[in-house]
């Protein structure tokens, strides 16, 4: 879907305005795989459109040429989302020989999906292969929760992280990394990173007893669900001029898509998880899917960008692993 | 058209278009009192919901409550501080009863 037409200096202007007349991957240390978009839930703030009607889900033949990668490139951390990525056939086989290959593997877990059909015993599964569990949780109170993700979303979710907790999720002493992501639930940008965490520590803690690592703080993209939503609601323009002012150079070194790469359900390969989503794809000459990956063309690779990433770029900035400038 | 526009906060930076020299260092203090120090920027923007609703000020009402959700805040935590401004204004109004009182019994027998 593209944006509709509003007019603000484009990123790339705002880029070269802070002397980076072009944006350059550095090195390449984590291969985000997106898995497909079924989902479990269908949240208003969803950059994938993901929910329980959606088909698309990567094919074995496709994991296999992830694993390929994985194994031939040693690509350090190995990053999968979706969708529920839970909900694919090949999710754990794509986690357990992510694992034998050596990379550390992080899964991007909804909670509710613990309580799927066949899906209980997630917890366990991910202790056993040492999965860092980046789960999401806008807020520690169920009226925003259940505002974004859905009713009674809150509740499960806490369930399921007691889960975790259970078998060692959340703990210093286990090593078993658990990390939260907040979103904001609304049109407005995430606050201080270490603030929120501390108050999410504090309140999931005495509230409900439940213990986490880290929080991540990760601005909603203007493309897809919340796009939509933006429209809707009449925030579209007043949020674009917000993420436009709030643009922060500090920001642009610590980029996610300047060490990532995304490859999608169907093997596609694009600078980040956004561009994926509007089909933005790598510049020209560079391998465009998985069974082309060559990490050499793609390690300082020119990097296709658009408006929507004034979203990783204003206040503290975002990406997959929280605010990247204080 | 209302005497209030929403479009009009945005439009603040023309404030300093007469006596620029005073505008810059009404903005230069606005924007330190709002950094983190004693108290957090979370804790500064509850206050200015606060007093913003005290002063029935709209544009600070739809300023200071976005600061507050963008600090982390809820909308209980914003209720209160709501209250709390609401509540001091209220005592204002009462405790000039004892004005109203001194005055009765002053030209009463």
């Amino acid at each position: 879907m593209s944006l509709p037409v509003l007019s603000i200096k484009s990123f790339e202007d705002s880029l070269a305005a802070h002397g980076h007349s072009e944006l350059r991957a550095g090195g390449l240390t984590t291969l985000q795989v997106n898995v497909g978009k079924v989902c479990n839930q269908a949240c208003k703030h969803c950059h994938v459109d993901a929910g329980p009607n959606r088909k698309e889900s990567m094919t074995e033949e496709t994991v296999e040429q992830v694993l390929t990668a994985v194994r031939r490139f040693r690509i350090p951390t190995v990053d999968i989302t979706g969708g529920a990525p839970e909900l694919n056939p090949h999710f754990e086989y794509l986690v357990i020989e992510s694992r034998k290959a050596g990379a550390r593997v992080l899964v991007r877990h909804n909670l509710t999906v613990q309580f799927v059909e066949g899906k209980t015993h997630l917890a366990e599964f991910f202790r056993e292969h040492r999965v860092e569990v980046i789960a999401s949780l806008p807020y520690f109170l169920a009226q925003q929760t259940d505002a974004q993700r859905g009713a009674g979303v809150f509740d499960k979710s806490l369930i399921a992280l007691r889960q975790l907790n259970e078998v060692g999720f959340g703990l210093e002493e286990t090593g078993l990394l658990l990390n939260l992501v907040y979103n904001p639930v609304g049109a407005f940008l995430p606050p201080n990173q270490a603030g929120i965490e501390r108050d999410f520590k504090r309140e999931l803690l005495t509230r409900y007893g439940v213990a986490f690592n880290h929080l991540y703080t990760i601005t909603n993209m203007p493309i897809s669900r919340f796009l939509d939503y933006l429209r809707r609601s009449g925030n579209y323009e007043r949020y674009m001029q917000k993420l436009v002012a709030s643009f922060n150079p500090a920001t642009v070194e610590g980029l996610m898509c300047r060490d990532l790469i995304s490859v999608s359900w169907d093997g596609r390969l694009y600078d980040c998880d956004f561009n994926q989503m509007i089909e933005l794809p790598l510049v020209n000459g560079l391998p465009q899917t998985i069974s082309e990956f060559d990490l050499a063309a793609l390690i300082g690779r020119r990097i296709n960008t658009a408006n929507h990433c004034y979203g990783c770029t204003a206040g503290a900035g975002s990406s997959c692993g929280g605010a990247t400038a204080s | 058209m209302h005497y209030y526009e929403e479009d009009d906060l945005e439009r603040f930076g023309e404030i300093g278009k007469h006596r620029p020299d005073l505008f810059e260092k009404f903005m230069a203090w606005y924007d330190a009192v709002q950094q983190d120090g004693a108290l957090s920027r979370r804790e500064k923007a509850l206050i200015g919901l606060a007093v913003a609703h005290a002063l029935q000020c709209p544009y600070c009402i739809d300023a200071y409550a976005k600061a507050c959700l963008e600090a982390g805040s809820n909308m209980e935590q914003m209720t209160e501080a709501i209250h709390m401004a609401s509540a001091i204004r209220g005592g204002a109004a009462l405790i000039h009863g004892i004005q109203a009182h001194n005055a009765v019994n002053k030209v009463s027998m």
